[in-house]
């Protein structure tokens, strides 16, 4: 997928000026609250007009002001599914999912309505009524919907924020699985770094009203780390525990993490941050963390006034924080040997 | 109960008749007058706004009055649109229609508007990005979803319909069998001396087939809001 992208729209006060071109499956538009990004989504969709600009997707003009090419809504193939679900309230759910099926052209219908009830598990649901279904229920049709009037981009504009934690990593994984299952390019809107991580490679940065940059999700989470009181989020896909002394010990680059949340999932997520990583020179007698890693410093980078640290160990990777004085103290540079200290307690499941 | 005699029949079938047609014409007419408010914008909206919104507060009689200069044969629309086709309107059942749906439009208007204000405007974005277009949204989302609206719209178009009296008698007279509606009949046996017996029976009927309007409404209502 290829976006190209260059608009202006005033109302009052706020005007959002974008420009940029973006390729990708996996694009991410992060930024605080008011920084233009909904609009965008509508602009894109053709919902509103932008005083002026063009939207260009895959080689086909959508909108130019220039010419006066404005392709409506309906004509343009992009879906968008919303923070809140907004389904149909007179129709059942398969109802609303095949609202959008039956009126995209069939050479267009690459997804199959029975592989998608499947991949969204709905078939229990199908012919009940939308009122009677839990949150996570309804935004799963809602995405189902727009998945099945076969878009050639879909806008996700802050999908997982009206739900709450537990539901968020569930929708997560639908969302995933749905984008795995049907590889339809998306664009997903979201002010949450760690969402942004999950679900995007690339990364537009939104902030009032300008796209100020366009990164990786690694980049951007670096380059965030020392101004976020949480630092550096390390994500780790941890699975098959074995139970030692109440604790899961996960297999991971090569040797075993302990991790005191107890591990009934085969599989699961879990967040360290780096500020929960202590780095020690020397190997100590005796440590009350349970991990002490033996790493290699991969890479360093600076954020904030502090230094990122990158550690190798095996194949697992993680990036720890350390003040400057630290990290001359230390004396890290590439190649040095360290051990990371960390304690059971300091890794937290996602969900 | 006096008898009725077929005039009296007659009148009753005509209210009926007449209330019914104004309200059936005029519901495409509202409808898009409704949409046009709710969700276009477009220079002379306030214009159109009051326009619409004048017969609430004029009396009836100067409605019967401007329709009767406009339609009449000396007339802007009588000389130049009626004539030529060869059609009358003045002083004919058609012309209470007329009178009665002007008088009821901002009625019907005022409560599709409602109704369609009630429909949340993402799931009319939702229909459009799903590849509805806006003819489709409307027929597959906003008449379902502003049904009650339609409905209380109706209802009350039908029985101002039905109370029409000032611009009837203007412009389609009070011609017994041929335009003499109910609160007409009511108003001639009123004004004449042994006429009370007569007028007390119509107006009975009046208040039956109120309540009975106000009860299929209700019916209505009930109905939409279980299959919401």
């Amino acid at each position: 997928m290829e976006l190209h992208v260059a608009l202006q729209k005033s109302f009052g006060a706020f005007s959002l000026d974008v420009s940029f071109t973006v390729r990708g499956e996996r694009i991410g538009v992060f930024g605080p609250s008011g920084s233009g990004k909904s609009t965008l989504v509508s602009l894109l969709a053709g919902l509103q007009q932008p005083d002026n600009g063009i939207i260009r997707l895959d080689g086909e003009l959508l909108y130019d002001s220039h010419d006066a090419t404005n392709i409506p809504p309906e004509q343009r193939r992009i879906g968008i599914v919303f923070q809140h679900p907004y389904l149909f309230p007179h129709m059942s759910v398969k109802g609303n999912l095949l609202y959008g099926y039956k009126r995209s052209a069939p050479a267009n219908r690459r997804i199959d309505f029975d592989s998608l009830v499947a991949v969204l598990q709905l078939d229990h649901l199908l012919s009940r009524g939308v009122h009677n279904l839990s949150g996570g229920e309804k935004q799963r049709v809602a995405i189902g919907r727009t998945v099945l009037s076969s878009p050639r981009l879909l806008l996700m504009d802050e999908p997982l924020s009206a739900l709450d934690d537990t539901l968020k990593f569930q929708i997560i994984d639908y969302l995933k699985a749905a984008s795995e299952a049907f590889r339809i390019p998306y664009l997903f809107i979201s002010h949450s770094l760690l969402e942004m991580r999950i679900m995007a490679d690339r990364v537009l940065a939104a902030s009032a009203g300008r796209i100020e940059a366009q990164t990786t999700t690694e980049d951007l989470a670096r380059s965030r780390m020392g101004l976020s009181p949480v630092g550096y989020i390390n994500l780790l896909q941890l699975a098959h525990p074995r139970k030692v002394d109440g604790m899961s010990a996960y297999a991971w680059g090569g040797t075993e993490l302990l991790i005191s949340a107890d591990g009934d999932h085969p599989e699961s997520l879990f967040e360290l941050s780096s500020k929960d990583i202590i780095l020690i020179k020397q190997h100590p007698d005796a440590i009350s963390a349970r991990n002490l890693l033996d790493c290699t410093v991969s890479g360093t980078f600076r954020s904030g006034g502090k230094v990122g640290v990158e550690l190798a160990c095996g194949d697992g990777r993680l990036v720890a924080e350390v003040v400057q004085q630290a990290a001359c103290e230390l004396g890290i540079e590439i190649g040095s040997r360290l051990f990371a200290a960390i304690k059971a307690s300091a890794f937290r499941r996602l969900g | 109960m006096p008898a009725f005699t077929s005039a009296e029949y007659l009148a009753i079938l005509l209210s009926l008749k007449v209330a019914t047609v104004a309200t059936l014409v005029s519901l495409p007419f509202g409808f898009g007058v409704a949409y046009l408010m709710t969700y276009r914008q477009f220079r002379g909206k306030v214009a159109l706004d009051v326009a619409v919104n004048l017969p609430l507060t004029l009396p009836p009689v100067v409605i019967g009055y401007i329709l009767l200069l406009l339609l009449g044969q000396e007339g802007f629309i009588g000389q130049h649109l009626l004539q030529p086709l060869g059609i009358r309107l003045i002083f004919t059942w058609k012309a209470a229609v007329i009178a009665t749906a002007v008088v009821g439009f901002p009625l019907m208007v005022r409560s599709i508007r409602l109704g369609m204000e009630g429909v949340d405007e993402r799931l009319i974005q939702v229909a459009r990005t799903l590849g509805a277009g806006w003819f489709d949204t409307i027929v597959t989302v906003i008449i379902p979803l502003s049904l009650r609206g339609i409905a209380a719209g109706s209802v009350l178009m039908f029985a101002r319909g039905l109370g029409e009296f000032g611009a009837t008698i203007v412009v389609a007279g009070n011609i017994p069998g041929v335009t003499q509606t109910i609160p007409l009949a009511i108003y001639e046996y009123a004004s004449s001396p042994d006429g009370d017996r007569m007028a007390l029976a119509l107006c009975l009927v009046s208040v039956l087939i109120s309540v009975v309007v106000l009860l299929l409404h209700e019916y209505l209502n009930r109905r939409i809001a279980r299959a919401d």
